[in-house]
């Protein structure tokens, strides 16, 4: 359950540690579930499903990397849209390609290595360690964290800023696309409008509840992630609760990791500001 | 750097300036804020491309299309605002942009020794595995130096290196800029202040509304015939103030804590009186209690506990306009965020505060005619430059703007006048007034607090000074009683009391 939290909340992590907030990891990963699930059904091959929808998440976090960094939008105003994008554009096209409102043909699932398992599972483990390698032991690690702590000092000793930006938000995209992947061709076999469900807020908040750490963020999203499967253990077995409650049960823990554990978290101090005035 | 010249728009920021450094000098370069030494030091350093004009290194004509071809010729600069990252390690800052040729691997442990060492060769000393944050002040200049002189630079520009330092750092600061010169190194070293020149400089160019004045080798030239130069005109470098004559106290604190912006106590049991008819100045490395204290006795922060009197009443915890009803003026530090709205006209400025009050308004309804004839009035009595009361206030000059501000509170006849930092970024012909102002405030029985970084202003205006050390006065002194290295001593903490184990 976690797999996609965890990929998604790793591209969150780089584009934030890099100043650019993201709160378009819904969007990329719809368009990402979407365009696997796209993918796989003309290719007849989920591997190319799930690049391709890594692709197209990327490709649209490009929107969202061209509106905060070249045109210095609002990264609020670009977040929103981009989720906003991430329903419209898949149920346009289902309509537009299958002539079906609402859920894709079915296609070919990753295959799995054992019992359930398909190969985004151990990848999600590898990437906290990978990432936290990046950021704080390769020198554009380094470029990466000044730019997300300082910008004008980064720009100052010749950081091209932006440039480094561009890449951490092309790379959430392409992290975002293939947690939506993992939803649409490794959990299930299709896609259905909206499928992410709140999944990309989630993996915000895990990164938040992290404290915008590889390792922290890695434990929030498992953490999230078991929050979801005892909804649905406790769904499919019928615990004598509310069924309102059980299934909002992920969002309310959500809702108090964030409001009650975070008061000592620290943000990039140069989240969202831009490197020169001029 | 010769026939510079830098348009923005319809603005000439630099009209011809010629600058010749040497090398192995230190080389002032003086000005009054807004007559283009910044926008000068940006086009030295690639950030700005001059209109005309040309950059020479030894020499050869160079044309910097970034802060990278000025690093790449040897030239590093130490920000007026530092520009370190206040999470990463002396090290890291140091290192960042020039981290070596391995993209995969980073080895922090190498460069941290690099970086002791080039500490160690320049006697700039200081921990390479330290956080930015955890730093003071000057030991955050420190690393902005080396990281110059990392990257390669061996001619540094500092941009008003003493505005943030205790006297002291101030004179670790001249001691090493005198070795990195002996050393081989050449500096610029910006400032508006006179005193330094003298204290540290080798030659100095002035330059007044965008274009060179002058040059001068210190040795031969005085303080007065430079701020002639500097402004055009004779000054008065010290305010003609005769002895106070205080008389009964006017606003007091007894005992005052408060809680600063990130919890924890910013006020420690602060005692304080002003008296009428003197001025009290308030020195301190800035972060000391010196917001809270204003903004407490300003009624814009409520204290944890204590008393703030004025004129004996008291006026704890009363919000803002009960405490200037109550007869206290406040001139902000900050006038584009507390004192102006700078999108008004000058006359809505006026209106601030004023519009409850005859002439300002009658009976609910704002007499605009009224307002703009006191107005009018201000800006000939405190000789505020504008066109008309309609101005907005955004288009007047820093000094204009904080004219008008002194103007209006002025005009409510205040007992008790809190200025802070009254003259920040003033050129020295405003400062000038705005002193004269505070003399003449003081002159007519109001008792004046007086809050500024600026040691030399605090000795120039106050009849009494006092420490602020951890939210707390630490030390008084008489005016004329007390040296530059004594207090800043105090401001450094030290001479306070250790408290006492015996009960």
């Amino acid at each position: 359950m976690a797999t996609p939290l965890i990929f998604a909340a790793m591209g969150g992590l780089l584009s934030e540690r890099s100043g650019v907030m993201n709160i378009a990891l819904e969007g990329l990963m719809l368009i990402g579930a979407f365009s696997a699930a796209a993918g796989a059904h003309y290719t007849g091959s989920p591997y190319l499903g799930l690049l391709i929808g890594a692709v197209a998440a990327g490709l649209t976090a490009i929107i969202h990397a061209v509106w905060c960094i070249t045109l210095r939008g609002d990264q609020i105003v670009a977040g929103t849209a981009l989720n906003l994008l991430g329903i419209g554009v898949p149920a346009f096209l289902l309509q537009r390609l299958f002539g079906t409102a609402g859920r894709s043909p079915a296609v070919d699932r990753l295959p799995s290595l054992t019992s359930g398992l398909n190969v985004l599972v151990p990848a999600a483990f590898l990437l906290a360690p990978l990432v936290f390698y990046f950021l704080f032991r390769t020198k554009p690690g380094l470029r990466v964290l000044a730019a997300g702590e300082h910008p004008r000092a980064a720009e100052s000793v010749g950081v091209a800023v932006d440039r480094y930006r561009y890449a951490c938000v092309i790379a959430s995209g392409v992290l975002g696309g293939i947690g939506g992947a993992f939803l649409s061709i490794g959990d299930v076999s299709f896609f259905t409008t909206n499928m992410t469900n709140g999944r990309g807020f989630i993996a915000l908040a895990a990164m938040v509840f992290g404290n915008w750490t590889p390792f922290g963020t890695l434990g929030a999203a498992i953490f999230f992630g078991a929050a979801q499967a005892v909804q649905i253990q406790a769904q499919a077995t019928g615990v004598p609760v509310s069924k309102e409650l059980i299934i909002a049960l992920p969002y309310l823990l959500t809702l108090v990791a964030l409001t009650g554990l975070v008061r000592n978290s620290t943000p990039p101090a140069g989240l969202g500001r831009h490197a020169a005035a001029d | 750097m010769r026939g510079i010249v830098k348009r923005f728009g319809e603005v000439v920021a630099n009209g011809g300036i010629d600058l010749a450094v040497r090398r192995g000098e230190i080389h002032a370069l003086l000005g009054e804020n807004g007559a283009g030494k910044s926008t000068l030091m940006n086009i030295l350093f690639g950030l700005y491309h001059p209109d005309e004009g040309e950059i020479l290194v030894d020499g050869t004509p160079t044309h910097f299309s970034g802060p990278r071809d000025a690093v790449g010729a040897g030239l590093g600069m130490v920000h007026q605002h530092f520009m370190l990252i206040p999470r990463f390690t002396v090290t890291e800052n140091v290192i960042l942009g020039m981290e070596g040729t391995n993209p995969l691997r980073l080895d922090r442990r190498a460069a941290a020794r690099r970086v002791a060492e080039l500490g160690e060769t320049y006697g700039l000393r200081v921990d390479p595995n330290a956080l930015a944050a955890d730093l003071p002040v000057g030991m955050q200049q420190r690393v902005e130096i080396l990281r110059a002189l990392y990257q390669g630079g061996r001619t540094l520009i500092l941009d008003e290196p003493t505005a943030l330092l205790t006297p002291q750092e101030v004179d670790d600061l001249y001691a090493i800029l005198r070795r990195l010169t002996a050393a081989g190194g050449t500096i610029i070293f910006i400032t508006h202040k006179l005193r330094e020149i003298a204290a540290v400089s080798d030659r100095v160019t002035v330059i007044r509304r965008g274009r060179t004045v002058g040059t001068r080798t210190t040795a031969e030239t005085s303080a007065p015939e430079l701020a002639a130069l500097m402004v055009g005109r004779e000054v008065l470098l010290r305010v003609e103030r005769p002895p106070a004559h205080p008389g009964e106290p006017v606003l007091v604190a007894d005992g005052l804590t408060a809680s600063g912006e990130h919890g924890g106590a910013a006020l420690r049991g602060l005692d304080l009186t002003v008296r009428r008819g003197e001025i009290v100045g308030v020195c301190g490395v800035e972060g000391n209690g010196q917001t809270e204290l204003v903004e407490t006795l300003a009624g814009l922060r409520r204290p944890d506990g204590g008393r703030v009197l004025l004129k004996g009443r008291d006026v704890t915890g009363a919000d803002p306009h009960a405490v200037r009803l109550a007869g206290l003026s406040y001139i902000p530090e900050d006038r584009h965020e507390r004192g102006l709205v700078l999108g008004f006209s000058l006359a809505e400025n006026v209106l601030l505060g004023n519009a409850d009050d005859p002439p300002f308004s009658h009976g609910g309804r704002i007499d605009y005619d009224a307002t703009a004839a006191v107005t009018r009035r201000l800006m000939t009595d405190f000789d505020v430059r504008a066109p008309s009361p309609a101005t907005p206030a955004s288009s007047l000059s820093g000094g204009n703007q904080q004219k008008l501000i002194i103007g209006r509170e002025l005009h409510r006849h205040p007992d008790a006048l809190l200025a802070v930092q009254p003259t920040r970024g003033l050129d020295v012909g405003a400062v000038e007034f705005v002193h004269r102002q505070l003399v003449a405030e003081r002159d007519q029985g109001r008792g004046v607090l007086l809050i500024s970084f600026d040691l030399d202003e605090i000795l120039d205006l106050s009849d009494r000074i006092v420490v602020l050390f951890d939210g707390r006065i630490v030390g008084e002194f008489a005016s004329g009683r007390v040296s530059r290295a004594e207090l800043g001593l105090r401001m450094g903490g030290r001479g306070v009391d250790e408290p006492s184990l015996v009960a």
